[in-house]
């Protein structure tokens, strides 16, 4: 197990320091890859084929979103970082192991250092907001603790401060579904950073929030990769999003990659490209 | 465009009237089947259509006789009080012991908490075989092993209850906790941790409001299966039916069905206060 965990720029960072980075910044080391695909496909029940030869590598700290149509494939690719799906075929490398190989036990090594953020929220609706946030504790936990819900001082201590930086102090004793769906979300990020991440996926992230509650989550996401040089991957439907939010853009069509590069250099033709239309029939060609 | 909207709207009223004209028919010809399949059923067993409705203040007039209790019926009540109490808490007992195992049964079988694709489905088996099985039947049955024994009763109501909990405990957790199984599972939370916070507490109103409503059939349904297997109150009335004492009987009647609307109205606030 030690073997898979390699000590993290020097010091592993402690639980505190975790919720303080989310201010301060911190030196920025030299960027490696912590995320690499390598001829990855995914075929579901040998008929549907969801990704084909996707390649690539994300950087530590980088703030990558793919684009692309529903069904091509944006999902089945975050899921396969946390093996909630299995490729089918090719390598996927997270911190310099290969996770298709990994057994049960580097499985849940690899789960807990990479965080998840749903459309849905996905909260235990029925227990309080500081329970859903220390779900995220369970990955580091014996079972029987976890299955008892015994977490230390510290990790609540931890809870709250992720809560007051979140600007959720206020709702931490009640019950998520008295919450709106920003709220939510951010109970979900605040889950996710209890991880203590070296990567965080956000699968649709603001699908299903207004335009503010939207502005909220991604400024609170834009900070935490910036202050905590945290990798983030996203699945965004809302192209603009995308393009104002993010360092690169994946773009992908049936499963393939059609770009990868800057937002700056994603014209409107290679946006269209990528959803498969013609002038006039995106949202985005509207105003 | 226009000519494809044109022929929609000249079908529209052909397609209605005809609509209408098959209802009237379908139902036309239901009425007049029933109607002869009444006529041909009361001539083949005698029955006397006029005779029959003539009958019904009288049975009533013999009821409202015999089946009132009187001063001797009220004096076995405690006797009556006992028997009930033993009959309702065994169904408690076994609602509370096939809920047990019902969940764990659900967890093997649920979409969402399956280990084994084939454990799975033969847990769906068994407990489609369990719940189409009535309880009468299985006390029919358990009376061989066990012969008249409150213990037969038990087995015959913990069946039936053990497959019909299963299949809705399955279909709770499957509505219930798919996505929240999934968020912690992306954390890392072993199996255990995901069922006991994530499955349990999202799914625990319904499952309570399901175990509530079994005790409620349960106590009905023991009481018959009582009679069957000479416990509890069922038994009770069977011995006063057949010794003739109605209104004993009917005293019996009267307390099953307050239990029954007491334990419902019960449940019903413990609903309201958990869900």
């Amino acid at each position: 197990m030690d073997m898979f965990l390699p000590p993290i720029r020097g010091t592993t960072p402690t639980v505190n320091k975790m919720a303080d980075k989310m201010v301060n910044k911190t030196r920025r080391p030299a960027p490696m890859p912590i995320l690499e695909f390598q001829n990855v496909s995914k075929i579901y029940n040998n008929t549907t084929t969801a990704l084909t030869d996707v390649s690539f590598s994300v950087d530590e700290g980088e703030f990558v979103s793919i684009i692309g149509p529903s069904g091509s494939g944006k999902s089945t690719i975050l899921r396969c970082v946390n093996r909630l799906v299995d490729a089918t075929r090719g390598e996927i490398i997270f911190d310099g192991h290969d996770i298709n190989r990994a057994n049960k036990k580097e499985l849940r090594q690899v789960r807990k250092k990479t965080g998840m953020i749903f459309q849905h929220y996905n909260l235990v609706d029925r227990l309080s907001v500081i329970e859903n946030v220390l779900h995220g504790r369970l990955g580091h936990k014996h079972t029987l603790t976890g299955v008892v819900g015994y977490y230390t001082e510290k990790e609540k201590e931890n809870a709250f401060q992720i809560l007051a930086k979140l600007g959720l102090t206020e709702q931490a004793y009640k019950r998520c579904d008295e919450l709106s769906g920003g709220q939510k979300q951010r109970v979900g990020i605040a889950r996710s950073l209890m991880q203590e991440p070296r990567l965080i996926l956000c699968d649709e992230p603001i699908a299903s929030l207004d335009p503010s509650a939207s502005k909220v989550i991604m400024d609170h996401l834009s900070v935490i990769n910036k202050n905590m040089n945290l990798t983030c991957i996203f699945n965004l439907h809302q192209v603009d999003v995308a393009l104002r939010y993010s360092k690169r853009i994946i773009g992908i069509t049936l499963g393939k990659i059609v770009y990868d590069g800057p937002p700056d250099q994603l014209g409107k033709e290679k946006i269209h490209e990528i959803y498969q239309s013609s002038e006039g029939e995106l949202i985005t060609d509207v105003g | 465009m226009l000519g494809k909207n044109q022929t929609f709207v000249n079908q529209t009223p052909l397609n209605q009237t005809s609509v209408f004209v098959k209802r009237k028919r379908t139902f036309t010809l239901v009425f007049l089947g029933t109607l002869a399949l009444f006529l041909i059923a009361a001539a083949a067993t005698n029955y006397d259509v006029i005779g029959g409705f003539e009958s019904i203040p009288k049975a009533i007039g013999w009821l409202a006789k015999n089946f009132v209790p009187n001063a001797k019926a009220w004096s076995r009540l405690p006797d009556i009080l006992t028997k009930l109490a033993e009959t309702a808490l065994v169904s408690v007992a076994v609602t509370v012991c096939a809920a047990l195992g019902a969940f764990f049964f659900s967890l093997l079988s649920a979409r969402t908490t399956k280990v084994n694709r084939w454990i799975g489905r033969g847990v769906r088996i068994i407990a489609a075989f369990l719940r189409n099985v009535p309880d009468i039947v299985w006390a029919i049955l358990l009376m061989f092993s066990f012969g008249q024994n409150i213990l037969t009763g038990f087995f015959a109501l913990f069946f039936a209850t053990l497959g019909m909990l299963t299949r809705t405990f399955i279909e709770t957790i499957d509505e219930v906790s798919v996505a929240c199984v999934e968020a912690l599972q992306a954390t890392g939370a072993t199996y255990l941790q995901t069922v006991f916070q994530g499955v349990i507490p999202s799914s625990l109103p319904e499952i309570v409001s399901w175990v509530l409503y079994m005790i409620e059939t349960n106590i009905r349904s023991s009481t018959l299966i009582g009679v069957l297997t000479a416990t509890g109150v069922g038994a009770m009335f069977d011995l006063y039916y057949k010794r003739m004492d109605y209104s004993a009987a009917s005293l019996v009647v009267i307390s099953i069905v307050v239990l029954v609307i007491a334990i419902e109205i019960i449940s019903n606030q413990i609903r309201k206060v958990i869900m």
